[in-house]
């Protein structure tokens, strides 16, 4: 067994984002830790290898964007984009997030402590989103594959557009968007909803939550077509 | 009287014409929009609008054979450390596998790298047949994201922030079910067979302020290796392309309403944006304005483009290159008389046919099927492209050396006249034989 690596700390009072960045893109292995974010944008994006990166105070947009492999530790508040297209890896954080959390992501887990704004896993394509809090209005809007879960309440319009992601609320969703519905918790969503509390670290009861997904009615074009019928009606 | 027979006394009338309502039938059988490929077709002011004076006695010509006229540009120097170099300044645009067929896309990919020009992904990821065949790919980054991942970005040798497209400025993609095949669903993680509709909004950034926040962040994913283009649809031009440079932008896109789409509702393409013509001088007024035409940020103009000497006239109106789209797609053959039968059995006819949304394209382009697509050799359907971007060169050479340019990028406004109202408003040169420009912008 080799000895664990020292990590090595940055400091972004005195380095700048773009040092950060690159040299987290040049490691492909190892722990980072980053003091004075200062809601600084695009921290720790583009991660592409297995190492650990943990982030001390809030950050601005695109933190852990299109990230990749690792994990990201966020001890504050994140703001819009957190994790946008994550491809696998986990990114959490003990805060809130502001808008468009985890979206369009295609494959990994983020965890949000607190509460996610509006549009939290917008367009997600496979991620699994685990909020502590509530989630605001048009979450999971055009969600295409992957598992939202809300501890808490969701606002209005929830996944509106919705295509065969799965959305997993405790509390109380203020209304449903276009072509979203309630669905059953059969065994096997209470089974993928209890693994992926147990990823996220959160306790409660699967069988507390509803299962919210899509009718299918927005998937083709309705097409009349009245010259068939009369065709049909003249013999 | 006689002799004038009865087809003398119909009157067609020129606000229910015959396309009218034919139009109104098919709505009031469906209960649906028009969907169809291509782009405008209605009669609009155009670059052929437009001429070149040539050399005279204040003008010195250059010799045609002789003496050189080049045509290279760079975009991204001074942000990029690998700026996009580009042979021509011709470049294929952004058009989606799945709207294409994996064949054509590798055949543009082919033409464009003989002739050391770029090509362009589109709204579903880029094709591996795509890159390996493309020596320059320009990797889009669109609202929807299907197949997007930071792999494919750093692979890109630029990327174009999709904004909006002239076809359908404040529009979305579309791809009907007959198209969306396994593989076309899979790269964009949708069931199979679904009439997909991609969303007209960006999911993580609202306006030009998150704009550049969310430029910066792509530079800082790909280290700062590659140009940022910002496309847009031909809207509001002058500030459109503005917002665009103060977002961090190292080339802007100006698409025109003649731009084609594989897929949209036909109100759309006819009644939304303004012509090519128009949109080239407005976005060269907001880069003059800021000090970076022809300097740090270029102009890529792009709708209905279709010879050389639409080059030589968006670039004298102030775009640094032009992008094809279905320009480059009838040189592959598409509309070829040869299928006129096959055509004609599915409602249309060689020249007119402009189907593209529905996989049935007898030339095998727009198509998933590969009864259809095997028609398509990429390496023939390569070789036309790439002389076609041969002819498209030349001419705009035989244009700039006739106007005494040594580089295509030294045409300017003034080697051109406008031979309507309409033109010399819109492209802010005269009209022919005179000093007046109708409402005019320049600076004196």
């Amino acid at each position: 067994m080799s000895a664990p690596h020292p990590v090595t700390t940055i400091d972004l009072a005195e380095a700048s984002l773009r040092e950060l960045n690159q040299t987290l893109h040049n490691a492909r292995e190892g722990s980072f830790r980053v003091l004075n974010p200062r809601g600084a944008h695009a921290v720790a994006c583009g991660i592409d290898a297995g190492i650990s990166v943990e982030i001390h105070g809030s950050v601005g947009y695109y933190c852990a964007g299109m990230h990749q492999e690792g994990s990201v530790y966020v001890d504050g508040n994140a703001s819009t984009g957190l994790a946008e297209n994550i491809m696998s890896g986990t990114v959490r954080i003990t805060g809130s997030a502001t808008m468009s959390a985890g979206a369009t992501g295609h494959g990994g887990l983020v965890v949000i402590e607190g509460n996610a704004g509006a549009r939290c896993g917008i367009s997600m394509k496979g991620v699994d989103i685990v909020v502590g809090g509530n989630v605001g209005h048009m979450s999971a809007f055009m969600a295409q594959a992957g598992n939202l879960v809300v501890l808490g309440d969701a606002g209005d319009d929830l996944g509106d557009s919705i295509y065969e992601a799965n959305l997993y609320v405790r509390g109380e969703v203020a209304s449903l968007g276009a072509d979203a519905i309630l669905k059953d918790m059969r065994p096997e969503h209470v089974r993928t909803l209890a693994g992926l509390l147990d990823a996220a670290g959160m306790a409660a009861d699967p069988n507390d939550f509803r299962r919210y997904g899509t009718a299918r009615g927005l998937y083709n074009f309705h097409i009349d077509d009245v010259d068939a019928e009369v065709a049909r009606r003249a013999g | 009287m006689s002799g004038t027979g009865d087809s003398w006394r119909l009157r067609e009338s020129y606000t229910f014409d015959r396309h009218v309502i034919a139009e109104i039938h098919r709505a009031a059988n469906t209960g649906v929009y028009r969907i169809r490929g291509w782009g405008a077709k209605r009669k609009m002011p155009t670059l052929d609008d437009l001429v070149f004076l040539g050399a005279s006695m204040s003008r010195y010509p250059l010799e045609g054979y002789r003496e050189s006229c080049e045509t290279d540009l760079v975009i991204g120097a001074e942000r990029a450390a690998r700026p996009l170099e580009i042979a021509i300044p011709i470049t294929i645009a952004g058009m989606s596998f799945g709207s294409l067929s994996a064949n054509a896309k590798e055949a543009l990919g082919r033409g464009a790298s003989a002739m050391g020009t770029s090509t362009t992904s589109g709204d579903g990821g880029m094709l591996p047949e795509e890159r390996e065949h493309s020596s320059k790919l320009v990797y889009q980054y669109l609202p929807s994201r299907y197949g997007q991942n930071p792999d494919d970005l750093r692979r890109g040798d630029a990327i174009e922030v999709v904004v909006g497209q002239g076809a359908k400025p404040g529009g979305g993609g579309m791809l009907l079910g007959q198209k969306v095949s396994e593989r076309v669903a899979g790269m964009r993680t949708l069931p199979t067979g679904i009439d997909q509709r991609s969303a007209c909004r960006h999911p993580d950034w609202t306006g030009p302020d998150d704009l550049q926040i969310k430029i910066h962040e792509l530079r800082e994913i790909v280290d700062w290796q590659v140009p940022i283009f910002v496309k847009i649809g031909a809207a509001r031009p002058f500030y459109d392309t503005a917002l665009a440079v103060k977002a961090g932008a190292d080339a802007v896109v100006v698409d025109g309403m003649q731009g084609g789409t594989a897929a949209t509702q036909d109100v759309f393409i006819e009644h939304a944006g303004i012509p090519t013509i128009a949109a080239i001088p407005e976005a060269t007024r907001a880069l003059q304005d800021l000090d970076v035409h022809r300097k740090s940020v270029k102009l890529i103009a792009s709708g209905g483009i279709r010879s050389g000497a639409d080059v030589a006239k968006a670039l004298a109106l102030g775009a640094d290159a032009v992008s094809i789209g279905t320009a480059a797609l009838i040189a592959l053959g598409d509309n070829d008389p040869a299928y006129d039968e096959e055509y004609r059995e599915l409602g249309s006819a060689a020249g007119y046919w402009d189907d593209l949304q529905d996989g049935t394209d007898p030339a095998g382009i727009s198509t998933q099927d590969p009864r259809l697509t095997s028609r398509l050799d990429p390496v023939i359907g390569g070789r036309r492209l790439a002389n076609y971007l041969q002819v498209l060169t030349l001419e705009t050479q035989t244009l700039a050396r006739a106007c005494g340019k040594s580089h295509v990028a030294n045409l300017e406004p003034e080697d051109l006249a406008a031979l309507t109202v309409e033109a010399a408003a819109m492209a802010q040169v005269p009209i022919a034989g005179t000093d007046w420009i109708p409402g005019d912008r320049r600076k004196r």
